[in-house]
């Protein structure tokens, strides 16, 4: 049975937002190779975006586009985690370019890369055939991503004082985001009873070992997480992903038709 | 603290094998940490565009180069010695393609 549209939203947004916010780092990256890297990294979020929204529209019908879904949904439209829509930089920071800490970035996609890999994998065997080709292509590119981000963490965490420092606070800062995965939307829901994807919270002890397995390579603490679970796949954000958008949608936005 | 600060990262030289190709070629150099880091720096910077199915990473510092200087006794006494091309040779008619 097919995914709903809902759900396929909540994917794309996801990919589409990280983009975004990994996308800033381009031209700016710390050494020419990890920028590089990044911007890959980048694409490949925006290249799953796409296909999730090219889906979702010829499902919606009518004279929805993927460019539409994308650039002319408002942020409480925006179902992504809210996790993928924080800025490059820890709290208490100013925006200024300077302000953007690696660290921030590398952990972020660390935590939702460990999970991309197992959604996509069991997305894989998906009953909506087309989500399930879908996920068969992005479960390569979130393996390498996975890679990347997790050797960066090692190395921030067992690498100098300072790089351990902004490695642990990053994580400290992040880490109660998560909470968000593990608590079902009623789109997820539906879309488990359709059989187009598992329950998420099955696929939390597979995503706590491999969290576990990095951060003691990296020598990292994991934070103690309780309190506030964020609702971002609801449609209720932080004040970051206006702004995002903002710069994002701008352009079409202000050309409605323009093609280029 | 194993991890080298950015400014004592050493050189590494990246060697790319194409599709087609039997040997793997250089195609330039990069600094990383260590051997797994270059690994997946170059594929990043040295294969975006499918240009390889493998890739070799060696440290810098263990290739020894010959000197420049030294061009003219390593490599000019080969300049006379024709004999050494095949070209040199007349190969009769009757053993054909070769």
């Amino acid at each position: 049975m097919k995914a709903p549209v809902e759900y396929l939203l909540h994917l794309a947004d996801n990919a589409v937002v990280l983009g975004q916010r990994d996308a800033e780092w381009c031209g700016h990256g710390p050494i020419l190779e990890e920028d590089l890297a990044l911007a890959n990294v980048s694409l490949d979020l925006i290249g799953q975006a796409r296909l999730l929204y090219q889906l979702a529209a010829a499902r919606l019908g009518g004279d929805a586009t993927e460019d539409k879904l994308a650039y002319f949904r408002d942020d409480t439209e925006f179902r992504n985690y809210t996790l993928l829509e924080l800025p490059n930089h820890g709290p208490l920071v100013g925006y200024a370019a300077s302000d953007r800490d690696y660290a921030t970035t590398i952990v972020r996609n660390f935590l939702y890369s460990a999970l991309m890999v197992l959604v996509w994998d069991a997305l894989e065997k998906s009953a909506d055939a087309d989500l399930a080709a879908i996920a068969a292509k992005s479960l390569k590119e979130a393996r390498y991503h996975l890679h990347h981000a997790a050797d960066w963490v090692v190395k921030f965490g067992d690498g100098t004082e300072e790089s351990h420092a902004r490695a642990q606070a990053a994580l400290d800062h992040l880490l109660p985001y998560t909470e968000e995965f593990w608590t079902p939307s009623a789109a997820e829901d539906t879309a488990v009873a359709a059989g187009a994807t598992v329950d998420i919270r099955t696929l939390r002890a597979a995503w706590d070992a491999l969290v576990a397995d990095t951060l003691a390579q990296a020598t990292l603490k994991r934070p103690e997480v309780r309190g506030y679970v964020p609702e971002g796949k609801h449609g209720r954000h932080s004040e970051h992903l206006s702004y995002l958008l903002a710069e994002m949608q701008g352009l079409a936005r202000t050309h409605p038709n323009g093609i280029w | 603290m194993n991890t080298p600060a950015l400014k004592d990262w050493p050189l590494w030289e990246v060697f790319v094998r194409s599709k087609q190709g039997l040997e793997h070629k250089h195609c330039g150099s990069l600094h990383a940490a260590d051997a797994a880091q270059a690994l997946h720096m170059a594929r990043d910077v040295y294969t975006r565009r499918q240009e390889g199915v493998s890739i070799w990473v060696v440290p810098s510092a263990a290739i020894t180069a010959s000197n420049p200087d030294d061009k003219g006794e390593l490599f000019d006494p080969a300049a006379d010695k024709i004999y050494r091309h095949p070209t040199f040779y007349e190969i009769p008619e009757e053993v054909g393609h070769m």
